[in-house]
């Protein structure tokens, strides 16, 4: 693929490219024993920073420590995706309904809804939560998260939805389904289909912004990160950190993976290519879509 | 409707810090993205390999946790970031830049195959090839995808209120906890500003993209 923009290296080429490669490698290498030596100089790696990962002080046990970082952060991080997600995709799928009515003017309230809440930030939904209607933290969180990524669920079944070959509406009419029919047995499944990378993506998404329920005050994995440095001392930032960061990191990059791997999967079927029709959105690579739409970062 | 009248210079200010913000990362994220997009289409394996990674990192790491990072845990190394505004600036466009790289990296690969190979059959090398040929052609695909990155940094600087930066929605927060009764109209004049940013916005990039998709 990459290799459109140059020729098939030729064995000059191939040495020139190994030794550039070789060379790179080598300043990063020297790079990161740079910062290696660096930060050893500062103790980072010193026992006394990391202790707190196996053999944490103030007579508190390993277990405490790594379950107050993953069953009670990771836990409330999961346990407000996971009350979000379902209500956003139900509610989304609900406005993209609406959106699709044949009616013009029944439209319009449905076209404001959605463009209101993609144009605000997630969390000033949840400061409307917090603030205008005094809720709890957790609460907020899950209001915040559900109705930003309905409006973006709605504009992926959307897309979804006209991507699909006008073939099949005309079918379905013409065997004499009506209009929710054709919507719900042969629309729908195809646009949900066609899009279900788009809106796993979507769905890491609405697991990073519960991030932002640190802001509001709500415990999740950042707010145990900063609990226990807090309890701990300020040295162990860096260790509690690395196990905040790796734990995001490994969540998301599998929901992405899972995302690319249904991608491929779907793409041999017909809905597949029907998305990637050159005058359409790009259902590129995960999150593609969704960027499209507004969403993705 | 005096809550309004009342807190007006609040939020104009707040909003100046919004849009400055949004500039300066803005600018920032372009420059570094475009740089990481060339990288992950270079032919040197790792110039390929730093760029993959750090868009992968990025992309999958919470705002909130690079925020984070550099408040809590950047001091741990020694390195003090100046705290505040250009902390956001960091933050801001060191996140966004992955998803320029994406966007700009999703444009060189819309361009057709016969271009480059168009290119390189008169002889153009690597750099002339992307620069004057494909690069070009990739920027009119890649404005639409670029202004939605761009909206979605507008609203990302919220999240710098979390972070001692007085922007737009952190002047609405005190205005908010000020009026208590007003809170919900408070926050209602937050969120007119954003919209005043990101419906043109949105509305321009659905024009350039279609515009776009007729030309093809």
């Amino acid at each position: 693929m990459s290799s459109v923009l140059y020729d098939e290296p030729g064995p000059v080429a191939r040495r020139r490219e190994r030794i550039g490669s070789v060379i790179g490698a080598v300043l990063i290498i020297a790079l990161l024993a740079l910062a290696f030596r660096y930060a050893d100089q500062r103790g980072l790696f010193g026992a006394d920073r990391w202790d707190v990962l196996y053999d944490p002080p103030k007579n508190q046990s390993v277990e405490d420590v790594w379950r107050s970082m993953i069953v009670v952060g990771l836990g409330a991080t999961l346990r407000a995706a996971v009350v979000a997600a379902p209500l956003a995709l139900v509610l989304g799928l609900l406005l993209a309904m609406w959106r699709t009515t044949s009616i013009a003017w029944l439209r319009a309230p449905a076209t404001a809804v959605i463009e209101l809440f993609r144009g605000l930030p997630v969390l000033l939904m949840m400061l409307f939560g917090l603030l205008g209607f005094g809720w709890d933290a957790f609460s907020s969180v899950v209001f915040g998260l559900t109705v930003y990524n309905m409006a973006i669920i709605a504009e992926i079944l959307r897309a979804g939805l006209a991507s699909l070959p006008k073939g099949q509406t005309e079918a379905a009419y013409a065997i004499g389904l009506s209009r929710w029919q054709t919507l719900l047995l042969v629309q729908l499944p195809q646009a949900v289909r066609t899009m279900l990378p788009s809106l796993i993506a979507q769905l890491v998404v609405l697991l990073k912004d519960s991030s932002l329920g640190f802001i509001v005050g709500y415990p999740e994995l950042l707010r145990a990160m900063q609990t226990n440095a807090q309890y701990f001392g300020q040295k162990y930032y860096v260790a509690l950190f690395v196990l905040g960061a790796g734990i995001y990191l490994i969540v998301n990059i599998s929901l992405t993976r899972l995302a690319v791997w249904l991608q491929r999967r779907g793409g041999a079927k017909t809905s597949g290519k029907v998305a990637r029709d050159a005058t359409l959105p790009p259902v590129g690579g995960p999150g593609g879509a969704a960027a499209g739409a507004g969403g993705t970062v | 409707m005096d809550l309004f009248a009342d807190n007006l210079p609040a939020y104009l200010s707040g909003f100046v810090v919004t849009l400055q913000l949004t500039a300066l990362s803005g600018a920032f994220a372009l420059v570094w993205g475009t740089v990481l997009a060339a990288m992950r289409v270079s032919p040197v394996a790792t110039l390929r390999g730093i760029a993959v990674t750090y868009v992968e990192l990025l992309r999958n790491t919470p705002l909130t946790l690079v925020f984070f990072f550099l408040v809590f845990v950047a001091p741990q190394f020694g390195v003090l970031p100046p705290l505040g505004f250009w902390t956001a600036v960091i933050a801001l466009s060191a996140y966004t830049s992955a998803f320029v790289a994406e966007a700009v990296r999703s444009g060189i690969n819309a361009v057709p195959l016969g271009q480059a190979e168009a290119a390189r059959a008169i002889g153009l090398t690597f750099g002339q090839t992307l620069g004057l040929v494909v690069l070009p052609q990739a920027v009119r695909s890649v404005i639409p995808p670029l202004i939605n990155v761009l909206i979605a940094l507008t609203k990302n600087t919220s999240v710098a209120a979390g972070f001692a930066v007085v922007e737009l929605l952190a002047a609405g927060r005190r205005i908010a906890l000020a009026n208590p009764s007003e809170a919900m109209l408070a926050l209602a004049g937050v969120g007119v500003f954003y919209l005043i940013i990101t419906i043109p916005a949105g509305l321009l990039a659905g024009v350039l993209e279609r515009k776009v998709a007729f030309a093809r």
